[in-house]
């Protein structure tokens, strides 16, 4: 994950124009593939995601960000069909998605992988990329007791298959298990597969977690090739650079909400979003307010003040809990 | 000891009906729980309703007695849903108490005196033979060598038994080298990461049960054939031995629960012959001969327990494809 | 507690070249290597997936350790139980699911001393002397409580033990951005009453404002290491962790 992974290679070409009116959080897209409303997820008292509206553009790569505990990996859950939201509608395409289930929602054509990597190891890595395939007969029982029905069709997708695990370097590791492949290779292999079924939106969970830096090159060059092949790209990282480097739009979630979005450059300078980050007083040194370390000027404001502060706000939430009770 | 009498009463279980129809119901398990890692055990259930299905159709209906087998494999298929559709979705170790459940209810409803005139409760049914029999193309006689000796009639069974193992595993072959197959490795191993390539988990598993149960049926058909069809034979003792041959002999193959069964059948009757031949001879003094045969189902629970400690792969299995070791 | 002591405390916890992953064939951690003297406060940074988590847990036992020691006050306790490293004196505050929340803060305080409910007087009275909120609702239940709040609780019922090593699992995620500031300024309070800390943070900023000693992590070994402030002021550190954000490019 060091700056030095990010290609050289001419900086790619940034779509713009994709919002309608003033950026904000929740702005209009002029052309979105998925548009989310008034989405909740509680657990056990705690909201995880409290999108008042999204829309995601088409044809883009977008990045959603934010600290750990926002409800990022929550939310794409929910997009995808693998969590049930306790409120909220959204729609890919123009379709809506509430109560559709994980598997035809990835049969419409948006697929997700997965934070922590769900590459199967007990099959190969060409066994994985013909599962990743859609459509093929011999998946149906009935057709599966007579191979003249679906071998051609498993040709051409291991043909399919080996394409794109040349393109993703792997293609030298097709016959071993995948439990053998590298975190980082098994990541690439989740990305691969996912692109098997020929997806309109691609949604990936932190792709480049854990991966050597060798490869993060790589794995940022095949996202942008996804935008030149007419997909969306919608994904989920931390690493900043990597993120203004590739990113077409960025929607920043904090504590379950998104708390401003726009192109790169404008979001990272949003005090909001800084704030989310690095905690509420930038200019403070916590050192020197904890007494820690001798610092040359005065901070300004003291422990007690601060952690007055996380109260009152805490009251201030519990206030407002209890007016939308009494209103409900 | 006779050891010629032994040995001689041992090696005919190697094609003894009962070794055929384990294996076939044990093929079964192979689908559920080798290939797709369903916790099925309840497939005693299954091969009680292939056995009485059989029967009554013939002794209440007067069906043909390949209807018989026929209706046994559709009720074998009423009866995976009615389990299926509620527990499916279930944790696997939930599905495992709720099969279990499912078979001893199933054995219970054909022990009731309520359906008595159709399942003859506890005593079971029996005398269904003839149309089986009159379908049998080997003339009158008795044929074979030493221990391999039969008339028509054992043969007839043995033969038809074979040839309904021989499909089951050659379909098995089949579906498992085939995308469907590929699938249900999937499942067994991550069903989220098979949900996000588009598959429908829920109905893979199901047809899983169906299959699977079909063959735990056709077993029980099988077991039928040249007895009785007792209620007390399908209780869940018979599902832990069908998961003992499983494993013996490697879950997720196709000779495994074949093999296995075997196996598990000859060592049985080599134990039942030995132990109380070891008895009258002196060398277990502390138990008489009838405890000495009942001693081998101990052995076979502690066999058990080794197997799926030590060698969990069995015979063929592959320790690579396990998804249920560590 | 700043730089002068950490040459002379002894060494409370000492990780050397571990090796450890979740999966079979693969490894998070590669090699990686910490030192905790008494009374510091060490702050572990580094990119998601680089080990940082899987570093605490492995001090705790919960995760297989392949390769490597890890000791505690000299006492060998690579690949103990967690719940003989509780005796011995590791306390760990998870990230997510840290209270019970169907008990009461005061029970769930409880829970942490079973082991050795004898000191349980006098360790509600440190803990409540830090953390003054918790004395006033010791009847409230836990899942009641707000994010924030949970963690403080978390935090004292692993302080509850006399733990010879607090392990702290990024205590500013999911937080607000105030509650951040509050949360660092708890965990600096709790250290210098004494406790020996060592705290895995995402915020790397004020992670190394307020520690004694720092280790940045990356693909599962330690790859810099230093006084908090050295590495807040270091230009390598800078350009990787910190300075994408607030500043107009790094």
């Amino acid at each position: 994950m060091s700056s030095n992974a990010i290609p050289r290679t001419g900086a790619p070409v940034k779509s713009t124009g994709l919002h309608k009116g003033e950026i904000a959080p929740g702005v209009a897209k002029v052309d979105p593939i998925i548009v989310a409303h008034g989405v909740t997820r509680t657990f056990g008292g705690l909201k995880a995601v409290d999108v008042d509206h999204v829309e995601i553009p088409r044809n883009a790569i977008t990045a959603l960000i934010g600290p750990n505990g926002a409800g990022k990996t929550t939310f794409f859950n929910l997009l995808t069909g693998f969590d049930k939201p306790n409120t909220g509608t959204w729609s890919f395409n123009g379709r809506s998605l509430s109560g559709v289930p994980a598997y035809k929602v990835a049969r419409l054509g948006l697929v997700r992988t997965f934070q922590l990597t769900k590459a199967l190891g007990l099959l190969t890595v060409l066994e994985n990329m013909k599962l990743g395939a859609s459509g093929q007969k011999g998946e149906n029982f009935f057709l599966s007791l007579i191979p003249g029905l679906w071998r051609g069709q498993e040709e051409a997708f291991e043909a399919r298959a080996l394409d794109l695990l040349a393109r993703f370097k792997l293609d030298a590791k097709s016959e071993d298990y995948a439990a053998s492949l590298s975190g980082g290779q098994r990541k690439l292999l989740e990305m691969a597969r996912a692109l098997m079924s020929e997806p309109t939106l691609v949604m990936l969970d932190e792709p480049m977690a854990g991966v050597n830096p060798a490869l993060t090159q790589s794995l940022l060059e095949h996202i942008l090739d996804l935008k030149t092949q007419g997909m969306t790209v919608l994904f989920v990282e931390h690493d900043m650079q990597m993120v203004m480097h590739i990113a077409d739009w960025v929607i920043v979630m904090a504590e379950g909400r998104v708390v401003a979005e726009g192109p790169p450059s404008t979001v990272m300078k949003d005090p909001a979003v800084i704030d989310a980050y690095l905690g509420a007083h930038i200019d403070v040194d916590l050192g020197v307010v904890t007494g820690r370390v001798k610092g040359e000027t005065d901070p300004g404001i003291t422990a007690e003040e601060i952690t007055a502060e996380g109260i009152a706000e805490e009251e201030a939430l519990e206030e407002n809990k209890g007016k939308k009770e009494a209103n409900k | 000891m006779d050891w010629g009498q032994i040995l001689s009463n041992t090696v005919v279980w190697l094609i003894s009906p009962e070794s055929i129809a384990y294996g076939l119901a044990a093929l079964g398990l192979a689908v559920h729980f080798g290939y797709t890692g369903l916790l099925n055990f309840g497939q005693a259930g299954f091969m009680a309703i292939g056995a009485y299905s059989y029967a009554i159709s013939i002794l209440s209906f007067g069906l043909p007695w390949w209807v018989g087998i026929l209706i046994g494999i559709v009720a074998s298929t009423v009866f995976a849903f009615i389990l299926g559709i509620p527990t499916l979705r279930l944790r696997a170790d939930y599905l495992a108490i709720v099969t279990i459940a499912a078979a001893e209810i199933v054995r219970l409803l054909f022990t009731t005196q309520v359906f008595d005139e159709f399942t003859n409760s506890a005593d079971g049914l029996g005398n269904y033979h003839q149309g089986f029999r009159d379908a049998n193309p080997i003339p009158e006689g008795t044929y074979g060598f030493g221990p391999f000796t039969f008339n028509e009639n054992g043969w007839w069974v043995r033969i038809f038994g074979i040839a309904l193992l021989v499909i089951a595993a050659l379909i098995v072959w089949l579906i498992m080298r085939s995308p469907w197959g590929r699938v249900l490795k999937g499942i067994r191993e991550d069903e989220d990461a098979v949900r996000a390539l588009g598959k429908n988990v829920f109905s893979y598993k199901m047809q899983s049960l169906v299959i699977g149960g079909a063959f735990g049926a056709l077993g029980g058909v099988v077991l039928a054939l040249p007895s009785a069809v007792v209620p007390s034979v399908y209780v869940t003792s018979l599902t832990f031995f069908l998961y003992t041959i499983l494993l013996l002999g490697g879950a997720a193959t196709v000779f495994g629960p074949i093999v296995g069964s075997i196996v598990f059948w000859v060592i049985m009757a080599f134990l039942s012959n030995v132990l109380p031949a070891l008895v009258n001879v002196g060398a277990l003094p502390f138990m008489n001969t009838i405890q000495a045969s009942t001693l081998r189902f101990i052995l076979v629970g502690a066999a058990l327990m080794l197997i799926v400690i030590f060698r969990p792969q069995g015979i063929f299995g592959n320790k690579k494809e396990l998804t249920f070791v560590k | 507690m700043s730089d002068t002591t950490t040459t002379a405390a002894p060494l409370v916890v000492e990780v050397k070249d571990l090796t450890a992953g979740y999966l079979p064939g693969v490894n998070i951690l590669n090699s990686c290597s910490l030192t905790a003297a008494k009374g510091e406060l060490i702050g572990i940074i580094g990119p998601n997936g680089a080990g940082k988590s899987t570093l605490l847990k492995a001090i705790f036992g919960q995760v297989k350790i392949r390769g490597g020691h890890i000791m505690l006050n000299g006492d060998e306790i690579t690949g103990l139980a967690a719940n003989k490293l509780v005796a011995k004196g590791v306390g760990f505050v998870p990230q997510n699911n840290n209270v019970f929340p169907s008990l009461s803060i005061e029970e769930n305080l409880q829970m942490g001393l079973y082991q050795n409910p004898k000191i349980y007087a006098e360790r509600l009275e440190f803990v409540t002397g830090i953390f003054a909120e918790l004395g006033k609702r010791l009847k409230q239940r836990a899942g009641s409580l707000s994010g924030g709040e949970r963690q403080m609780v978390a935090m004292s019922r692993a302080l509850m033990m006399d733990p010879a090593v607090l392990l702290l699992d990024e205590p500013s995620a999911g937080l607000s951005p105030v509650r951040q500031d509050e949360a660092f300024i708890r965990v600096s309070e709790i250290n210098q009453a004494g406790v020996t800390t060592i705290m895995v943070e995402q915020n790397a900023r004020r992670c190394l404002q307020i520690c004694d000693r720092g280790y940045v992590l990356d693909q599962g070994r330690d790859a810099y290491e230093g006084p908090g402030r050295d590495l807040l002021n270091d230009p390598k550190v800078i350009s990787l962790y910190l300075g994408t954000l607030g500043e107009d490019a790094a």
